[in-house]
């Protein structure tokens, strides 16, 4: 029976349980100010005010990628160095990662709703994200399915790792087709556009958004750490009971 | 663009909104994660249940 | 090499005896086209226009559900442990797996796709594209629901995970493959850069696939 040795992981509660506070102080001080920022933010010329919306979007956009680049170096780990915390930081970020992939989706329509006209558009970028998604569903699938939680993070790291290298593709493949079928509508925000008033405001929110993901991060760790000492606890004891009736 | 700033309004509060719904459901699946493993954890540990580090290392004189 | 060719001929005995249900994606797949016109009406006008899209899908559907028990059969009877411990490199394994279920599945539905397409009204012009797109893409589905095959049998779970699993991976194969086929019908673009951006991207699945497939299962069945 391959039981995870704990005590790296211990060690990593004892941290996980003094960072945590300050982290959360962190993120909560960052967001008043992010938001306080984007109140005062000035309206886009041609999109007026539902450009706010974008400092919820962008973030969310990002850290649903972040969060795949965060599996497949898990899965590395996984695969290559069987670390322990990797297949948990692997299964903790699953979830999150989805959540904030949905997030981006939900804004980018209703963003999408005054500035096309309709709530959905296949647009190249909200396409790709879809994808994402529907990658991340099948991740959160093959964890729920899996009787043994070993198994099942070294077959989600295989998943992970087909994904990353697929990723660039769907995306590339995404655009061509957007460009082929309809190639307008995108959103306009272009890099040299942007003025600091708006440019500001976005990265505070980025930075706001990523230290939320890495409170939601290593709090899911540490929660599956505990639910894995759970199960061999419980395996334990199954193995007592049965040794004291045969 | 012919829409109104109430009619914007709307769309940039519901999306606030949403943002917001799904973050507390994500702190809330963890904290209330967090809470009942502690607990099951507790129970076991009562019941006697010990972990195979603490009691290689009770056994070993 | 030998090991190689010798693994392929078995499965594809096993696979066209009886009971092996080497025909059986081909019918799948004659049936979901024939749904189509049912859904979307017999406008022949419009079906013409559908037609490659509904045969690339019937086509995706058919390759992946029919992999599903790649592995299964193999792993129950216990020649799956055998072919992993054997000297032959458990990559070349998974891919003589797959070839021969490309052979025994994909082929025949590329070979009955020119009798859907006349029933579907796609133009004569269009079928040796739409006929080579299939050839040229089939393969890459096969070789991407490999991995999906090797995840699903070490999970000791099938049916539709795989399907769940693999078909977003899928999404740049049927996007160039379509456009590929449309060229000859409506597209004004020609049809070399999107079927040699379908023929790169089988060419990576050929290496991927058998990779990650081989992967998930030593990971998954020690």
């Amino acid at each position: 029976m391959a039981i995870i040795d704990l005590a790296n992981p211990t060690r990593f509660i004892a941290l996980v349980n003094r960072v945590l506070p300050w982290l959360i102080a962190v993120t909560v001080l960052l967001f008043a100010i992010g938001l306080a920022r984007t109140m005062q933010a000035p309206d886009d010329y041609q999109q007026g005010a539902t450009v706010k919306i974008m400092y919820l979007h962008v973030p969310a956009a990002w850290l649903g990628m972040m969060a795949w680049g965060i599996m497949s170096v898990a899965a590395l780990g996984t695969l290559v160095w069987r670390h322990p915390l990797a297949d948990v930081a692997g299964k903790a970020a699953a979830p999150i990662g989805a959540a904030f992939t949905f997030i981006c989706l939900v804004t980018g329509s209703l963003w999408g709703r005054p500035t096309w006209g309709t709530y959905w558009v296949w647009d190249a970028r909200l396409t790709s994200m879809l994808v994402l998604l529907l990658l991340y569903l099948g991740v959160m699938a093959l964890y729920w399915t899996a009787d043994d939680p070993n198994r099942g993070s070294r077959a989600a790291a295989i998943l992970s790792l087909v994904g990353a290298v697929n990723l660039p593709i769907i995306k590339f493949s995404v655009d061509w087709w957007n460009t082929l079928h309809q190639g307008s509508s995108v959103f306009r925000m272009g890099g040299s556009t942007i003025s600091p008033s708006i440019l500001i405001p976005l990265l505070i929110m980025a930075i706001a958004f990523t230290l939320l993901f890495v409170t939601l991060h290593l709090a899911a760790m540490r929660n599956e750490i505990l639910r894995r000492r759970v199960r061999t606890m419980r395996l334990m004891q199954a193995q007592e009971l049965a040794e004291a009736h045969s | 663009m012919t829409m109104t700033f109430a009619q914007e309004a709307g769309f940039i509060v519901a999306s606030y909104a949403i943002t917001v719904f799904v973050i507390a459901a994500l702190i809330a699946w963890i904290v209330l994660d967090y809470s009942a493993q502690r607990r099951i954890l507790g129970d076991l540990e009562e019941r006697g249940v010990t972990r195979r580090s603490k009691r290689t290392a009770k056994e070993a004189p | 090499m030998s090991a190689f060719v010798s693994l392929l001929k078995r499965d594809m005995r096993l696979a066209i005896r009886v009971g092996g249900g080497a025909l059986m994606g081909a019918f799948f797949f004659l049936i979901v086209v024939v749904m189509m016109p049912f859904a979307v009406g017999p406008d022949l006008g419009l079906l013409s226009r559908l037609g490659p899209a509904i045969l690339w899908i019937g086509a995706l559907l058919a390759s992946l559900l029919a992999l599903d028990r790649l592995f299964a059969t193999d792993h129950e009877d216990g020649s799956l442990d055998l072919l992993m411990m054997g000297d032959m490199p458990l990559e070349l394994v998974v891919a003589a797996k797959a070839v021969a279920h490309w052979l025994t599945t994909g082929l025949p539905l590329v070979l009955i796709t020119p009798l859907l397409a006349l029933m579907l009204n796609v133009e004569p012009k269009a079928l040796g594209p739409l006929m080579l797109t299939l050839v040229v893409g089939t393969p890459a589905l096969t070789f991407i629901g490999l991995v999906g095959a090797a995840l699903s049998v070490a999970l000791r779970r099938g049916g539709l995970l795989l399907a769940v699993l693999v078909l977003p991976l899928t999404v740049p194969v049927l996007i160039f493959g379509v456009a590929a086929a449309n060229t000859a019908i409506i597209g004004p673009t020609p049809f070399g850069p999107p079927f040699t951006i379908l023929c790169g991207l089988s060419l990576m699945s050929l290496v991927i696939g058998p990779v990650a497939a081989a992967a998930a299962l030593r990971h998954g069945l020690e």
